[in-house]
């Protein structure tokens, strides 16, 4: 396959050999033909990711975080979606390799946590029968064995009476248990690569705190790498220790989280920072949406996707409209794309972004 | 479960009471309504060369001259005890379920149906075996190879399937096969069971192939939307994500969940085919409940349409019974 | 607390007025049936017996976790819900138990706006048809005719006229959120019940809507009643804050009492487990972890309904039913050991506004 190699050159580094980091993606490209014309969900994506550390993907509906996950785990079907770039997880390359060999990492390197775990577990079988099935994919045991298994890890993710509750079906449990049950599948082969799409989107706040806090435990006990996806930036806050906030299918800036919250310097990242109201801080009078809405991902505005809604656009224009911005460093391990100028961003996020938050 | 089932089964008593009634009313009630009388009404049942005696005693015979709701209570009455039928010199017993005489040649109705079911059933079960793994098989592939020359090619076929007649695809097959090709030199004759189980199934061939087509037809189009939508569940997203073969996915979480509501649709359809296969029956002149029901209704043989109607009302309620108390079985979230 | 605080709304200066919306023990129980005879065996308690008020021109924030009734609330109130007791009284008038034709007439002065703006609108209507839906079902005529005040609503919630001949599915999910408000605007009701009217929209567009409805409230004097389970979102929105739990309101009072001082240990729960975005506080923040999920509301607990799940329960929790208190103006929780309130019960004075509702 030809990858196009277009203009984002950027610090990581390009060359094919095999890399240190435990998950390295590198130029990642999901586009999808349609009808209508190219979807480019993700377009140009890189990004690596180490043992036992948690990076937060933020987006908007669109942005192309879930595709990038999927990506990762090799679930698109071959015909229909065009995938370039590469994924290298442990020192090997996962979009050459062959779709057998993906599908024996699947489950067992790599596991995934869904967005809503009632329709994400099969109504017609066991809650018990559905981890027995992940677990002897990949294990050669009895079918005992995997059941002692099952009932081992819902009682792990805190499940009460595991041994009873096993044999329920995915409707008798509660959103808080099935989202438990659907981490307790995911984990039932020990993955080294755990990746949550929006794992507490579909619960309740107590319930999405809850399981919030099981993610944090079972990582610092298996050590796993975790990619948490979602638009939420409290629920990244909580988890992450690296942040990669997306836009229209491309990174639009990257860093540690600390850095992210307290030094942001996208305009994209602020309007996401300033339009939530926060419990956190006094309550503004009127919150400070970004305009607009996301864009089609089949016409991406040129230049600067984010340019039609940016506020500072005429600060950087005409580039911002006609150059697509590279991820830059403007930080150790702190990468921006886009046109101001460092110390621009800098100055607005002091005077005119952090003052509002 | 049980407590669905008992008032399921009330239910469909009382849901036969309502049938048997309009079926009484339309041959009873609506001629009277026009304005016939007891001795008209008896006169078709004599025919030619009739005397004032032999429609009095026909009168007599049949209680025409009864008021309705009595005649209706001893239909009632026949089904449930039986009934006696006074010839003059002799008295005929007829032991229950009764659904009386044959007004125009006298046979007992329930030896008739007993004599008929096993056509129609024969048809039906081999048709329906037909149906099911000819429609479902290729409306999966179909759905698995979506937009494919096969998809394409089996969607055209199902809907020439489901838009052209059985009387029309029957006389085509009798006329290409029977006739033409001399497959079938004598043409379609049915051979019972019992009697010869090759000689009936060479006989019944060309019905199942000609009714299993149109049902094919439409299971090909129900399985592939039902699978279509089931192959883009999150469950499905799940099987996967866990690693799965392909083939495990498909089948135990995709076939599973898409063919439930398929397998419904089947029981109906074979408790409504089971009260007789109206057009293949006499697209082929096999003698079976269709037949009998089409005759009687054209010699205005009212026990004998009566008979084929309730039975063909249990069939129906039995079949949604069963189909129901199976979906709950199958589908976990069901309660009954 | 200061006055302002409690009521903004210039219309609450003078005389107190009667509240446009006043909800008395409102309860609404969904049968359960089982056997042959379908026999009731037992009943949903989604909404328990609630009482509230909601003053013309300020807006009333319902929170709860899913199944605490909030929803089924929302419905009554619009009626599209029928109580199984209590009474519902708006803007003087019993609306409890009122006929479809009775309440035809009323529908002009309550609207919804709904969750999900994809499903809540008909995709084979044009957008003028849908927004201009209320002036035919009500026969109204205006001014200019329908079409020139559907473009006119359209161009208020911030879509352009232009959009009158296009169908819903050519708009983004906030505009249709847009398209779902500007229907409800159309009669210029008195009150809005607003379900979830965010939650199904991304962050920053629901920063865009929430602008939006509070524009519309200050311009056309709207009251509002917001049901949303993000917590945040209702803070910003709402002048007061019902909390509920299992069909009961365990909370209710002035935005920021609640927010800042809540006296019932669920609503102190809830705000302890709001993620926040800000990392310096990940580590050392306080929180209270809640165990388990929220009882059934067939079967819930006796007495305090919380008890089950609260780390401050005694025997009392188990076996006598707290009343709601007042414990600050205008603050009244239903705990008999409140978050906040050292001195028992608050004994209302000449400083407070809010008229206690029993």
């Amino acid at each position: 396959m030809n990858r196009p190699v277009e203009e984002w050159a950027s610090l990581v580094p390009m060359e094919d050999d095999a890399p240190t980091a435990f998950l390295d993606v590198r130029d990642l490209r999901i586009h999808f033909p349609t009808d209508d014309g190219l979807v480019k969900s993700v377009d140009g994506l890189s990004f690596t990711l180490e043992r036992g550390r948690t990076l937060g993907i933020v987006g908007e509906s669109g942005s192309g975080k879930s595709v990038t996950s999927l990506g990762i785990l090799g679930l698109h079907k071959g015909q229909h979606a065009r995938i370039s770039g590469q994924v290298w997880l442990d020192g090997e390359e996962l979009v050459g390799a062959s779709p057998e060999h993906v599908r024996r990492l699947r489950g067992k390197k790599m596991a995934m946590i869904f967005q809503d775990p009632l329709s994400a577990m099969h109504p017609f079988y066991k809650v018990g029968d559905q981890i027995v099935e992940a677990y002897r994919v990949h294990n050669e045991v009895s079918k005992k064995q995997a059941r002692k298994h099952a009932i081992d890890m819902l009682g792990r993710v805190g499940i009460p009476q595991p041994s009873e509750r096993v044999d329920d079906y995915p409707h008798q449990f509660s959103g808080g248990m099935r989202q438990r049950a659907m981490i307790a599948m995911a984990l039932s082969c020990d993955p080294e690569l755990l990746i949550a799409d929006e794992p507490t989107t579909a619960l309740d706040v107590t319930v999405q705190a809850q399981i919030l806090d099981l993610v944090r435990e079972l990582q610092s006990e298996f050590n796993s790498a975790v990619m948490v996806i979602t638009h939420d930036l409290g629920v990244v806050a909580e988890l992450a220790d690296d942040i990669l906030v997306m836009y229209a299918g491309k990174a639009v800036e990257q860093g540690s989280a600390r850095e992210l919250f307290t030094a942001a310097e996208h305009p994209y990242t602020w309007g996401l920072l300033s339009s939530m109201p926060r419990l956190d801080r006094d309550r503004q009078d009127r919150l400070v949406p970004i305009a607009g809405s996301p864009p089609s991902l089949i016409n991406v505005p040129e230049g600067c996707a984010f340019h039609p809604r940016c506020r500072f656009c005429e600060l950087s224009a005409p580039r911002s409209l006609t150059e697509v911005p590279v991820m830059t460093e403007t930080s150790p391990g702190h990468r921006v794309a886009c046109h101001l100028e460092p110390a621009e961003r800098r100055r607005l996020w002091a005077e005119e972004v952090q003052p509002l938050l | 479960m049980a407590a669905f089932i008992v008032r399921r089964l009330l239910a469909a008593v009382i849901l036969l009471v309502v049938v048997s009634m309009m079926t009484f009313a339309i041959f009873f009630l609506v001629p009277r309504l026009a304005g016939m009388n007891s001795d008209q009404l008896a006169l078709r049942y004599v025919g030619r060369g009739a005397t004032a005696e032999s429609i009095e005693a026909t009168k007599e015979r049949l209680h025409l001259d009864d008021p309705l709701p009595v005649q209706y209570g001893r239909f009632v009455q026949g089904i449930v005890v039986g009934d006696e039928f006074n010839y003059g010199p002799e008295v005929v017993k007829c032991p229950p379920p009764c659904f009386g005489y044959s007004f125009r040649n006298s046979q007992p109705v329930t030896a008739l149906l007993i004599d008929r079911i096993p056509v129609t059933a024969s048809l039906a079960f081999g048709a329906a075996i037909l149906w099911l793994i000819g429609g479902v098989s290729v409306g999966v592939l179909s759905a698995l190879r979506r937009g494919s020359v096969f998809d394409r090619a089996a969607m055209s076929t199902a809907l020439a399937g489901v838009s052209l007649p059985i009387y029309f695809t029957g006389l085509l097959s009798l006329a290409l096969f029977a006739y033409h090709w001399k497959l079938w030199p004598n043409g379609v004759n049915y051979v019972p069971f019992t009697t010869n189980p090759l000689d009936w199934a060479y006989n019944l061939i060309l019905p199942w192939v000609t009714l299993a087509f149109l049902y094919a037809a439409l299971y090909a189009r129900l399985t592939r939307a039902s699978m279509l939508e089931t192959m883009n569940e999150d469950y499905i997203r799940t099987a996967r994500a866990k690693g799965l073969r392909e083939r495990t996915v498909v089948v135990r979480h995709g076939m599973r969940a898409s063919l439930t509501p398929i397998l419904t649709i089947f029981g109906l359809d074979v408790g409504l085919l089971l009260g007789g296969a109206v057009l293949t029956e006499s697209t082929f002149s096999l003698p079976g409940l269709g037949q009998l029901v089409v005759d009687a209704v054209f010699g205005n043989d009212l026990p004998i349409v009566l008979g084929v109607v309730m039975v063909a009302s249990v069939f129906v309620i039995l079949a949604n019974l069963i189909v129901d108390v199976l979906y709950a079985t199958l589908d976990p979230r069901v309660r009954l | 607390m200061t006055i302002s605080d409690v009521s903004p709304r210039p219309a609450d200066a003078g005389a107190p007025r009667p509240p446009l919306l006043e909800v008395t023990g409102l309860t609404k129980h969904f049968p359960i049936t089982r056997g042959v005879l379908r026999r009731q065996i037992g009943a949903v308690k989604a909404v328990d017996g609630i009482d509230f008020t909601v003053a013309a021109g300020e807006t009333l924030g319902l929170v709860g976790e899913s199944g605490c009734g909030k929803t089924t609330t929302g419905r009554m109130l619009t009626r599209l819900e029928e109580p199984t007791g209590g009474r519902i009284v708006f803007d003087g008038r019993d609306i409890t138990h009122l006929s479809v034709a009775r309440m035809r007439p009323l529908r002009r002065d309550v609207q919804m706006v709904f969750q999900d703006p994809y499903s809540s609108l008909n995709p084979r209507h044009t957008v003028g048809t849908i927004v201009g839906a209320p002036y035919r079902l009500q026969s109204v005529k205006t001014e200019h005719g329908t079409k020139r005040a559907v473009q006119d609503l359209l161009e208020r919630v911030g879509l352009s006229p232009e959009h009158y001949n296009r169908y819903p599915h050519e708009f983004s999910g906030g505009q249709r959120q847009r398209i779902g408000i500007a229907r409800a605007l159309a009669l210029r009701p008195k009150l809005i019940v607003a379900d979830e009217p965010v939650s199904a929209l991304d962050v920053s567009i629901q920063a865009q809507v929430i602008n939006l409805l509070e524009d519309l409230q200050d311009e056309f004097g709207l009251t509002y009643v917001v049901i949303a389970h993000d917590l945040s979102v209702v803070r910003h929105i709402s002048d007061r804050v019902a909390v509920m739990y299992l069909g009961h309101i365990v909370e209710i009072g002035p935005r920021q009492a609640v927010y800042e001082k809540p006296q019932h240990p669920y609503t102190s729960a809830l705000l302890s487990a709001v993620p926040v975005p800000d990392v310096t506080r990940r580590d050392n923040r306080e929180r209270i972890r809640l165990q388990g999920d929220p009882p059934s509301p067939i079967d819930p607990p006796p007495a305090c309904p919380f008890h089950t799940r609260c780390w401050k329960a005694q025997e009392v929790c188990r076996t006598v039913t707290p009343p709601l208190v007042e414990f600050a103006p205008g603050q009244r929780a239903a705990c008999h050991f409140p978050e906040n309130a050292p001195d028992g019960p608050y004994e209302p004075g000449t400083d407070s506004i809010v008229a206690p509702a029993s």
